[in-house]
């Protein structure tokens, strides 16, 4: 029997597969396609104390094997999303990881708060996206800001916590150090590079926001290199993501030091890719009688 | 039966107008649950362009269970499109997306499509069984699909340069016209959509309006393509409805344009 279980801070997944947040939604889309049962966890969209209207349009442009966005973290605050979006994914075998996000640290501890007595499993904290102006990456670039922010939401929360660190740094190894010196349980990366994109007939920028976030299969080498660094500087596990578009990257990440992986712009090309790499993953081991998947995290040094 | 994924196989292919083609897939769990209004997101083969493009249906055959979609050639995706002869297959997903509502049959409706807005307006066309006129903006004399929509409605044509029907656009023709209407459904750029949804409101004349906006997920998860709203959306509880789900066709009153 090929055993396709990993931990994350105590939790157990039935596989390392899971959907990077603000691809996903909080899975009731994506169902209609995927079997939300088959996932190792859904993390969710950001979600923050109040709702958040998110970023004029367009939002999203496409560029050369990736594509950028600038959504602005758009969401309905944590009420509705207790009342409406928990409830939705307990139906489903799989675990619940709730992306948080906010503008101060107060915005955070906020909703930690609130999820405290909430069947969810783990938390991921936003320290890292680029579109928004306050909170987000300020809180993801600065270390004493990541270890301060980290010692914090450890402070108020109940369950285990991730810390999503930004990749627009000179050396993500500092940023992970500096989460796991504030008390984290382990690390997301990489959230998306800051980019941008003009459209030379109209003599505009692409994107209302001028800037987004670089995502998918054109940012999964630098991705992957991250990973690596960052899983030789700290102790605490990482979940790997950066344009995992097939088994085959997720195994690369996982071999590059990561113990699970989020599948998130591919979703876009492919409402079934979740799946397929679950699948993936397993006739990877079987190929190479690999009984265990944990021998796979971290094999390439 | 629900939202598919699936490969169709391309059953004809021909430019209609000035880079406008006309493609006829098999798509048969896609045709046999589409309706007027609603659209499909079409995959490219080349591998660095990640994102569908989201293609209104033109039309709907449900007895062999294909469907029409008629585009403009806008950027490489769509170039790519174009090349696809018959027999080769083409990934699309759908169908997606609200559709236009039905109209009582003692109602009368203007329908009216302004450039690549037109095609939608087809499908409408035929399946509405109420009195109808279309209203039909172009650049030019290059009349795509017109004739196509005589056999269901009356056809009346505003072209931008004055070369076949009314000069001007497409309000202009139905000033000209003297046309009336219990109720207006269109699709078209977004400056002939504002100014029909105060033609609306002025008149009191209920208006459905099928509004289009860039998108990733194409089923209303990413949340990239919405429109500022009236009410609060059902997703984010802000005023943003999402093109791809809640929409693409909204009441004129419930979005800012």
């Amino acid at each position: 029997m090929t055993d396709t279980r990993v931990t994350i801070a105590g939790v157990e997944l039935k596989n390392p597969v899971m959907t990077a947040s603000g691809t996903f939604g909080s899975g009731a889309e994506y169902g209609e396609f995927v079997d939300l049962n088959r996932l190792g966890a859904v993390v969710t969209k950001g979600v923050a104390n109040v709702p958040w209207p998110g970023n004029p349009t367009p939002r999203i442009a496409e560029t050369y094997g990736g594509m950028l966005n600038a959504i602005g973290l758009q969401n309905p605050g944590i009420d509705v999303f207790v009342k409406r979006d928990i409830p939705f994914l307990k139906q489903y075998d799989t675990k619940i990881i709730v992306n948080v996000c906010g503008r101060t640290a107060e915005d955070y501890v906020e909703v930690v708060e609130r999820l405290a007595d909430e069947p969810v499993d783990l938390l991921e904290i936003n320290i890292s996206c680029p579109n928004v102006k306050e909170g987000g990456i300020a809180f993801g670039q600065d270390p004493k800001a990541v270890e301060a922010i980290t010692r914090e939401v450890k402070r108020h929360a109940a369950q285990p916590v991730i810390m999503k660190l930004s990749p627009n740094v000179t050396d993500i190894t500092v940023m992970a150090k500096a989460a796991e010196a504030g008390g984290a349980d382990a690390l997301s990366l990489i959230n998306t590079l800051t980019g941008m994109k003009i459209d030379i007939h109209k003599r505009t920028f692409a994107l209302a926001n001028k800037t987004g976030g670089m995502s998918g299969p054109a940012v999964k080498p630098v991705a992957v290199r991250m990973v690596y660094q960052t899983a030789q500087a700290v102790k605490i596990p990482i979940i790997g993501m950066g344009g995992i578009m097939n088994a085959d990257d997720a195994v690369e990440f996982m071999l590059a030091g990561a113990t699970a992986v989020s599948v998130g712009t591919a979703n876009f090309h492919d409402p079934y890719v979740t799946e397929k790499i679950v699948d993936g993953i397993r006739a990877y081991l079987e190929r190479y009688q690999v009984e265990d998947i944990r021998e796979l995290i971290g094999a390439v040094r | 039966m629900a939202k598919t994924k699936m490969t169709a196989k391309v059953v004809s292919q021909e430019m209609i107008g000035p880079e406008i083609y006309s493609m006829w897939i098999q798509a048969d769990e896609i045709a046999c649950q589409a309706r007027a209004g609603q659209f499909v997101s079409v995959y490219t083969r080349d591998a660095s362009k990640l994102l569908p493009r989201p293609i209104s249906i033109c039309e709907i055959d449900r007895k062999n269970r294909r469907l029409r979609l008629v585009y403009r050639v806008a950027g490489a995706g769509t170039e790519e499109f174009s090349g696809y002869k018959a027999g080769e297959s083409v990934e699309v997903l759908g169908p997606l997306g609200n559709g236009f509502p039905e109209v009582g049959p003692e109602k009368s409706a203007l329908l009216i499509g302004g450039g690549i807005g037109i095609p939608p307006m087809l499908e409408l066309a035929r399946e509405l069984k109420c009195k109808k006129t279309a209203v039909l903006g172009y650049r030019d004399s290059r009349l795509f699909l017109k004739n196509e929509f005589e056999p269901y409605a009356d056809a009346v044509v505003a072209t931008e340069d004055g070369s076949a029907g009314t000069k001007g656009n497409v309000l202009d023709a139905i000033r000209e016209e003297g046309l009336k209407a219990d109720v207006i459904m269109a699709c078209g750029p977004t400056p002939m959509l504002r100014a029909l949804k105060a033609y609306a409101a002025e008149r009191q004349i209920e208006c459905w309006l099928s509004l289009e906006e860039r998108m990733a997920c194409g089923i209303g998860a990413c949340l990239a393509c919405v429109c500022k709203s009236r009410e609060t959306d059902e997703h984010s509880h802000v005023h943003n409805k999402r093109i791809c789900k809640d929409g693409p066709v909204f009441e004129a009153g419930e979005v800012e344009l």
